[in-house]
């Protein structure tokens, strides 16, 4: 039922579902991030939303359903994913509290190192190599983003905006073509939110074309960035497709939110 | 912040956490890494050797000591304070070495093979091996975390010297395995002082230890081991292989546990499972918790403070003419008493250990420095 898959096809579920004993996380979900477009997944608490980002990095099997990355079938490790060029960043902020935010966002890059363990051992040029030149891409990235000055703080003592930058830094280092953000306005505020929108708008058109998956409560910014939207309840998708239908369907009125919808949202 | 139910569990933070340095300053590195660490152990080196040339035999033996406990600190405090796995089994992962270093140096005596490359040889056998045994603990160790973690590698602890008493056939139970005893080479003249010899030896294993780990600790593996300790699953889709990471944490802690055991085994020439008591392994995690946990610094503290407190007791009796009961008493308890004491005073005062502190307090003073530079040439 599925077209034929072509290279250009980026994520795919299939008729995915997840159980966790008598739970019914996700049932029959079915979605696809095609190269270049943003995909927002929105829906109530508890509708799966998160379920369905740790099928797609691989921490939790989907028991029923597949998965396909440019219609080769997928089975996704956490670890393995940045070298296919699939990044996420965490709900909350996730950086790792004793690296200076210079360390968190060259980690994000680990799977470009070209030395090996003895080179590293032995201190030998590949490996101080392969630091400068991660060190200056994650430079060149904080000074993009706005936040260069702060390469040589703790996360701890930064503010959580700065915060939450510095964890998108650390998913874009690894130049990825499918980008996976859960929750990124999180705790932001009405600035911060603008400006987050204006950088996911441009995602597509950075390196190579970057497709994302967005799980959001807020509405705003979802309405805003998204071509595609996806509505989850009770781990059923419900409703699929363009802001616009989604924001006049009735179901998504009644399942969402009971009644109206929001004119505008706010980070919960 | 809503918070949608997660199947991740969110890894625990490490008890450990309150001890732990903050990220290293932004040191540019320039240069080769090689180099600048190589200069320094040259240097550090030299410094030492000249010190040698200066002290008694007992005195020697001394500085072998610290050499051969640096050995296992700073392996020992990569492990736990910047992978952030507990490790209560270093003491028998120096036993192993050492007892490892014993049977090689035995079979190659009565094999009659002599020359200056059978003591690298054994020393070499006793990194393999325990680095196997560091394997071993470490695929279990992956999988284990905080409380359960500590269980196992005390398990370890207790296990191996109690091995050396079952199998006497091969490890000759509480009376050890003696060996050939290192000589200097002729060509440092008939009269050189046996024991420097040894401080010399114990020197080189120590400076190697401690480059090699500078040299990891400032790569990609470093930060890896750092990032993994800090958040596993951050560090799983950064791109990390986290299992594996904790893994050779464990074999390079290992490797120079075993190296350190097979050089303090080489000071006395010879082994025996008295010398490794549970004890051993509880004052090595308490000597790089007091240095300066998940630093290399600090690991040269900690091990100044082992040999220090091993000797302490030995001292008070010689100066404070004690009955011989009480001097009896103090040489089983007066070590880990003061140990548990300083470790509550770190603990409280300074988290950051010894090396902690004298970072903060170079860190004042140049920040001091730099003041007043600026207030001289407001201009620049």
């Amino acid at each position: 039922m599925s077209p034929p898959a072509t290279a250009a096809d980026g994520l795919a579920l299939h008729h995915v579902g997840v159980r966790f004993g008598g739970l019914v996380a996700l049932d029959d979900v079915s979605l696809r991030v095609p190269p270049g477009r943003v995909v927002g997944v929105i829906g109530p608490n508890g509708a799966g939303k998160t379920t369905l980002f740790n099928v797609a990095c691989g921490f939790v099997r989907p028991t029923e359903g597949s998965l396909t990355l440019d219609g080769r079938p997928f089975r996704p490790r956490p670890h393995a994913l940045t070298r296919l060029g699939i990044a996420r960043t965490l709900q909350g902020v996730g950086l790792f509290a004793g690296l200076t935010v210079l360390e968190n966002v060259v980690a994000g890059a680990s799977h470009t190192a070209r030395a090996g363990f003895a080179a590293a051992l032995f201190g030998l040029p590949r490996s101080d190599n392969d630091e400068r030149r991660l060190r200056a891409a994650a430079l060149d990235l904080l000074a993009e983003l706005g936040i260069g000055k702060y390469a040589d703080a703790v996360p701890a003592t930064l503010p959580y905006p700065v915060r939450k930058r510095v964890a998108l830094a650390r998913a874009l280092i690894a130049r990825p073509r499918l980008l996976l953000l859960d929750e990124p306005a999180g705790g932001l505020g009405a600035d911060d939110v603008a400006e987050l929108a204006d950088l996911v708008r441009a995602l597509p058109g950075r390196d190579d074309g970057c497709a994302v998956l967005l799980v959001e409560h807020h509405m705003d910014l979802v309405m805003s960035v998204c071509h595609d939207l996806v509505v989850l309840d009770f781990g059923k998708v419900i409703a699929a497709g363009p802001p616009e239908r989604i924001r006049d369907d009735p179901r998504v009125t009644e399942a969402y939110l009971g009644a109206d919808v929001p004119a505008e949202g706010s980070a919960s | 912040m809503t918070s949608t139910p997660t199947e991740i569990a969110p890894a625990a933070p490490s008890p450990l956490r309150r001890l732990l340095p903050g990220a290293p300053a932004g040191r540019e590195a320039r240069g080769s890494t090689l180099l600048r660490h190589l200069a320094v152990a040259v240097f550090v080196g030299t410094l030492v050797v000249l010190v040698t040339n200066q002290l008694a035999p007992y005195q020697n033996l001394q500085v072998a000591r610290v050499c051969a406990f640096l050995c296992v600190t700073a392996g020992h405090t990569v492990l736990v304070g910047l992978n952030g796995q507990l490790s209560l089994g270093h003491g028998a992962l120096m036993a192993t070495g050492a007892y490892t270093m014993a049977l090689t140096q035995q079979a190659l005596d009565e094999r009659a093979v002599r020359g200056w490359w059978t003591l690298p040889a054994s020393l070499l056998a006793a990194v393999a091996v325990t680095a196997l045994g560091g394997l071993v603990v470490g695929l279990a160790a992956a999988r284990l975390r905080g409380p359960y973690l500590a269980g196992v590698t005390l398990a370890v602890a207790t296990l191996v010297p109690a091995v050396t008493t079952i199998f006497t056939g091969v490890f000759n139970g509480e009376q050890g395995l003696p060996f050939p005893a290192q000589t200097p080479p002729a060509a440092l003249g008939a009269y050189f002082q046996p024991e420097r010899w040894l401080a010399w030896i114990a020197l080189a294993a120590a400076l190697l230890t401690m480059l090699l780990l500078a040299n990891l600790v400032r790569s990609r593996f470093g930060r890896s081991l750092r990032a993994v300790r800090d958040d596993e699953v951050a560090a799983r889709l950064a791109g990390i292989p986290v299992a594996r990471t904790q893994v050779l944490a464990f074999v390079v802690s290992a490797a120079c546990a075993g190296l350190g055991g097979g050089v303090y085994a080489m000071l006395t020439a010879t082994v025996a499972p008295g010398k490794f008591p549970l004890d051993l392994s509880l004052f090595l995690l308490m000597a790089i918790v007091i240095g300066g946990l998940g630093s290399l610094a600090g690991a040269v503290w900690g091990a100044v403070l082992l040999v220090a407190l091993q000797d302490l007791p030995g001292l008070l009796t010689e100066h404070l003419s004690l009955s011989a009961g009480l001097a009896q008493r103090l040489e089983g308890n007066l070590a880990l008493a003061v140990f548990g004491l300083v470790l509550i005073v770190v603990m409280l005062a300074a988290p950051g250990g010894i090396a902690g502190g004298v970072r903060a307090v170079r860190a004042r003073l140049l920040a001091a420095l730099r003041r007043r530079r600026a207030t001289r040439s407001p201009d620049r």
